[in-house]
């Protein structure tokens, strides 16, 4: 692989008073690049995307945005680099309208627009993930499909260097699951360097180049997704001993 | 600027001209309501400035108000009084600045406590000083301003509060103190510097409520550090933003105007009850109409228009 490195994770570590979350956890994300990061519930996937974002500084080792530490920012000198991420548990602005959900996007942070063009660049997102209809509706109307749709469209306004989606799958029916998953495989056919938590297997296969599996706060595999999910330690991990 | 707010601007101007002339009716019961809710008007929308958006409640009023009507009653013999005014303001600004840089990072509660702990300490340390220095608990604040004056200076304040709110609303500092209020994790992953964006509207709001105590300093004659430092001031200024509704720029206005009428009447009827009769208006708007009256107002015409559309 010859792309340059966007992100760098060197030795990170992340402790909670006596819980150590993450440890010394090191990889590589190139440009163009979608990376999964999966493992069981409570292998520390979700700390790891909060530790890049800058929602939780950490103990330990340090990050790197293009050569560029970042590990030591705070998030929204983090967001102004170019990392855009969303929120496990969806997070939208329920007073303000979904257009401006998304216009939020792009004006404090990697791109700052203002006025006319801020709106006209918002509502190309909102095209992209196919909400263009909803432009005006109250956020309080939406489904929950529609929610995750403009949480990434706010994410994308921004024209982030490197996109952290958290479970942004999760909880969607299987109906709603194939349009998202064709969203997603939209973002990386456009070039888009995304890092992904995951735990639907279909989504983990035919989106991710390359993926790092956790466990209890450790990387124990990394590689492509048939490789990783074929890995002795791995199945260990997800199903327990005898299926090994 | 368009049309409808070019309009806007036009009427506002044209009803604030017309509320200057006020002062030549020569009714001296109507200037003094006037004085009343004009100085309201200037407390309640900076206030709701900063807390609308936010939802940090500020009980500092008092404290920046009782400043600067201190810094025209030091002043006063040493400097020209516009002089003072504008020192009071700068006075102002430097307090909102250490108080915000201090407390603007505690959650809720902390801030409420903090702001209202406030008053009382500014009113202490003007006590001891007071007292250790200058041998009188008093000061007398004499000056050839009239009542008109002290009408028209309040009305000017209010025109630059309505003006730079409404430059607020429209920035981007407006947009982020929306974002800010909904969500700060948000706020902060979109690139927003949330503790800054608080700080600035703060600081305006504490240079206006300084400013407003200084241009009211010459009506009391005789200032006391009880008299200036109020906290029930603080309180009624919450009140009367929160009765009008403080999403909208001109909310508390609406606010202001039926709660100063009927403050004037309580105070006069039962001047020892105004305290509880305070407590019991809070409670009644906080539960019955939590969004103020404006914020009512545009429920009822959004149902009205659902309902057309139904049929």
């Amino acid at each position: 692989m010859s792309e340059p490195r966007v992100l760098e994770l060197h030795g990170v570590s992340k402790r909670f008073g006596g819980l150590l979350a993450v440890n010394a956890l090191s990889f590589d994300v190139r440009e163009n690049e979608v990376l999964g990061l999966i493992g069981p519930n409570g292998s520390g996937k979700t700390t790891v995307i909060n530790l890049i974002s800058g929602a939780l500084q950490p103990t330990d080792g340090e990050i790197y945005l293009r050569e560029h530490m970042i590990s030591d920012q705070p998030p929204r000198a983090i967001a102004r680099s170019g990392v855009a991420r969303t929120f496990q548990l969806v997070r939208l602005l329920p007073s303000l309208t979904v257009l401006e959900n998304v216009v939020a996007g792009a004006v404090f942070g990697h791109k700052r627009l203002w006025g006319g063009s801020a709106r006209k660049h918002a509502l190309r997102q909102l095209e992209r993930v196919g909400m263009r209809h909803a432009v005006d509706a109250p956020v309080a109307s939406l489904t929950y499909i529609d929610e995750k749709r403009i949480e990434l469209a706010r994410a994308l306004a921004s024209d982030p260097v490197l996109l952290l989606l958290d479970e942004w799958l999760a909880g969607l029916n299987p109906t709603e699951l194939q349009v998202g998953i064709e969203l997603i495989r939209s973002l990386r056919v456009e070039g888009r360097t995304i890092v992904l938590v995951e735990h639907v297997m279909d989504a983990i296969r035919s989106l991710c180049d390359r993926c790092v599996v956790m466990n209890s706060g450790e990387k124990i595999a990394e590689g492509t997704p048939s490789t990783v999910l074929a890995d002795k330690e791995v199945i260990r991990a997800y199903l327990g001993e005898d299926h090994a | 600027m368009s049309r409808r707010e070019s309009a806007w601007l036009v009427a506002a101007a044209a009803a604030f001209v017309l509320l200057a002339c006020l002062p030549l009716l020569r009714h001296g019961y109507l200037l003094s309501m006037g004085v009343s809710i004009a100085m309201y008007t200037v407390l309640a929308t900076s206030w709701a400035m900063f807390s609308g958006p936010t939802h940090y409640i500020s009980l500092a009023t008092a404290a920046f108000y009782g400043i600067g009507t201190y810094v025209v009653a030091g002043g006063l013999g040493s400097l020209p009084y516009p002089v003072l005014v504008a020192l009071a303001g700068a006075a102002g600004a430097v307090a909102a600045l250490l108080v915000g840089v201090a407390t603007l990072r505690l959650s809720g509660v902390y801030f409420v406590i903090f702001t209202l702990g406030l008053a009382e300490l500014v009113r202490q340390i003007v006590t001891w000083v007071q007292n250790n220095f200058t041998g009188s608990r008093g000061m007398y604040v004499l000056t050839e301003i009239t009542e008109p004056i002290i009408y028209w200076e309040l009305l000017a304040l209010a025109a630059a509060a309505y003006l730079i709110g409404w430059r607020v609303v429209r920035s981007r500092l407006g947009f982020a103190l929306r974002i800010i209020g909904n969500d700060e994790t948000v706020a902060a992953h979109v690139g927003i510097h949330a503790a800054s964006c608080k700080l600035i509207l703060f600081v305006i709001s504490g240079i206006f409520a300084a400013m407003v105590g200084a241009v009211m300093a010459p009506r009391y004659t005789y200032i006391e550090p009880s008299t200036a430092f109020a906290a029930e001031l603080s309180f009624q200024v919450v009140i009367m933003a929160l009765l009008g509704g403080v999403h909208r720029l001109w909310g508390p206005l609406v606010g202001v105007i039926p709660f100063a009428i009927l403050w004037e009447l309580i105070a006069a009827r039962f001047p020892t009850q105004t305290v509880l009769l305070l407590g019991i208006a809070f409670l009644l708007i906080v539960y019955l109409i939590p969004n103020g009256v404006v914020g009512r107002l545009e429920q009822i015409v959004q149902a009205a228009r659902r309902r057309a559309t139904r049929v």
